[in-house]
């Protein structure tokens, strides 16, 4: 294992995360603020409580993933698709690193990244909304899954982009709304049932279900359906990777 | 002992059908500082590209210093050092961070000490706290140098390294790479400047088309490709070449003050003899004899000329 080699990396993306810190932390804790004031205060309080918890609560849990997935990504897929763009990528595929030690070190810092963020905007949302944790652990790890497994997928994007706008069009076209309608400012109960069969196949349903039971012990679907379907992700990203270091899809002609 | 690289069976032929690289065989020894000459788009980038992991060889193996540089990766690239043709660094760091990020990814533990005598060898000391974007192309050149240089690499690649370069940065890397070949280092670099493979080379490869055409000693080369020249420099100038001389195809030079001779070395009978008696006997006389060895750039010219 290169050790020195993971913690080069590991350094030099969390240095370039100090150095954009307005765009990497201080932006999207301002937007996920924003939505605590329009939709947990002004909002919010016109909404009656879903299930004993008040809607400025309830939505914490979702905002915190949506931050969380969007972060993950666009950490991950900028921090492997600029060495591409410049062609400083060439040092990398000429060091003796392997695959691994490459994604553990990218997806290792993108996964920090947004977890930091995570705190920060839960720590911001209990300056506006009283906040309980149920369950401190599963919350734990519920995070740090999300950001792991949505760093990796940020960084498969990273590595099929071939352009800006490929980088921009997943993130805007797909997580965003599977995130809004995958239940981050609703119960899916809310749904008409035709409709709540349908977001069953949207995967972030899980996640953010999953991520809301360890704080109200309020959920969707049950707990183990919900990290279940973490996992399996994570597992379809791991497997996908796989295959584009083997072959050396769009990194190596 | 095994070569420093070495080279079997290459092929790398491109998705788009482009074959860059065609049967490579090269062995590059312990040491040495060898050239790879050949014109833009022979396969110079390709064939380093390819040792150097960041191409895919289609066919083929290559060792380095005895490692196979797929099976082996980490043995083989941890002893290479790349410097690219293209100037691709990481704008917003700095001089020092960036080099020392580059001896990390090669997996060797930090060792100020010796990034300073790089950066002071290639004078960025002083540039060491600045970004790379505030510096001038010859300055960011030698980040890349240092770069390459971090984790004290036993083969090094320059690939065009003096392309578009001032006269002080070739100097002083020139300077570099001397030092590195006495400490034992092995240089392959890559150039269409024949000059300059000429000045530092000790073995010269040629290439193009993809294909190795020859790899040789470089005073070698120069000899059995050397032809020479025999220049007259005439007392009268002259509008053309005296019929009698006619069987010595010589050239006339533009302002008919010179003749100009041809011939090989490597033959028995040069004719020169017979050029100077048939000269007298023509009348012409000269106030100046010049002879010289072919350049590189005429060696290389006529190689290519062959092939085709």
């Amino acid at each position: 294992m290169n050790l020195y080699a993971i913690k080069a990396i590991y350094l030099f993306e969390m240095h370039r995360t100090w150095r954009t810190i307005m765009q990497s932390v201080i932006s999207p804790v301002i937007s996920t603020s924003l939505y605590f004031v329009v939709f947990g205060s002004a909002i919010g309080g016109r909404i009656p409580e879903i299930s004993g918890v008040s809607y400025g609560a309830f939505i914490v849990p979702g905002l915190i993933m949506l931050s969380l997935l969007t972060q993950s990504i666009s950490n991950a897929s900028f921090g492997i698709y600029f060495p591409k763009f410049v062609g400083t990528i060439y040092e990398l595929l000429s060091a003796p690193v392997s695959y691994l030690e490459i994604v553990i070190a990218y997806v290792g810092a993108a996964a920090t990244k947004s977890i930091i963020l995570g705190v920060i905007i839960l720590g911001t949302a209990a300056l506006f909304v009283p906040l309980r944790i149920d369950h401190p652990f599963m919350m734990l790890l519920f995070l740090v899954l999300t950001a792991v497994t949505f760093s990796l997928f940020g960084f498969i994007i990273g590595i099929w982009a071939d352009g800006f706008e490929k980088l921009q069009l997943v993130p805007l076209m797909i997580i965003t709304p599977l995130t809004f309608l995958g239940g981050s400012f609703y119960s899916i109960e809310m749904l008409p049932p035709f409709w709540q069969k349908v977001t069953l196949f949207n995967p972030v349903v899980y996640l953010i279900s999953g991520f809301r039971w360890s704080f109200f012990s309020l959920s969707d679907v049950h707990i183990g359906i919900s990290l279940a379907m973490t996992a399996a992700f994570l597992l379809a990203c791991i497997l996908l990777l796989r295959w584009i270091f083997k072959t050396g899809y769009r990194l190596k002609s | 002992m095994s070569s420093a690289i070495s080279v079997s069976g290459l092929y790398k032929t491109y998705a788009t059908g482009f074959e860059a690289l065609k049967n490579i065989n090269l062995d590059i020894r312990h040491g040495e500082i060898f050239a790879l000459l050949g014109p833009n788009g022979a396969g110079k980038t390709t064939l380093i590209s390819a040792i150097c992991g960041i191409v895919n060889p289609t066919s083929g193996t290559i060792l380095a210093d005895g490692h196979d540089i797929i099976k082996e990766y980490r043995a083989a690239r941890s002893k290479i050092g790349l410097v690219p043709q293209e100037l691709t660094t990481d704008a917003f760091e700095t001089v020092w961070n960036t080099v020392s990020f580059s001896r990390g990814l090669f997996g060797k533990p930090a060792k100020p000490a010796h990034i300073e005598k790089i950066l002071k060898e290639l004078s960025l000391w002083e540039k060491r706290d600045s970004k790379i974007i505030t510096l001038s192309g010859g300055m960011k050149r030698r980040v890349m140098i240092a770069k390459a240089l971090s984790h004290e690499p036993e083969i090094l690649f320059l690939d065009e390294p003096t392309a578009g370069v001032d006269v002080e940065l070739r100097r002083d890397m020139w300077n570099v790479v001397r030092a590195l070949r006495e400490s034992g280092v092995t240089i392959i670099l890559t150039t269409h400047y024949i000059e300059e493979a000429q000045q530092m080379a000790d073995r010269i490869g040629v290439i193009s088309h993809g294909e190795i055409i020859l790899v040789e000693e470089k005073a070698e080369l120069m000899r059995s490709l050397g032809k020479k020249q025999l220049r007259l420099f005439l007392q009268e100038k002259r509008g053309e070449v005296p019929e009698a001389l006619a069987r010595y195809e010589l050239e006339l030079s533009a302002d008919g003050g010179e003749l100009i001779y041809h011939y090989d070395t490597q033959k028995d009978r040069t004719g020169i003899t017979a050029l100077l008696k048939d000269l007298d006997k023509a009348g012409v006389r000269f106030k100046d004899i010049q002879t010289r060895e072919s350049s590189l750039e005429e060696i290389f010219v006529n190689l290519v000329r062959e092939r085709k």
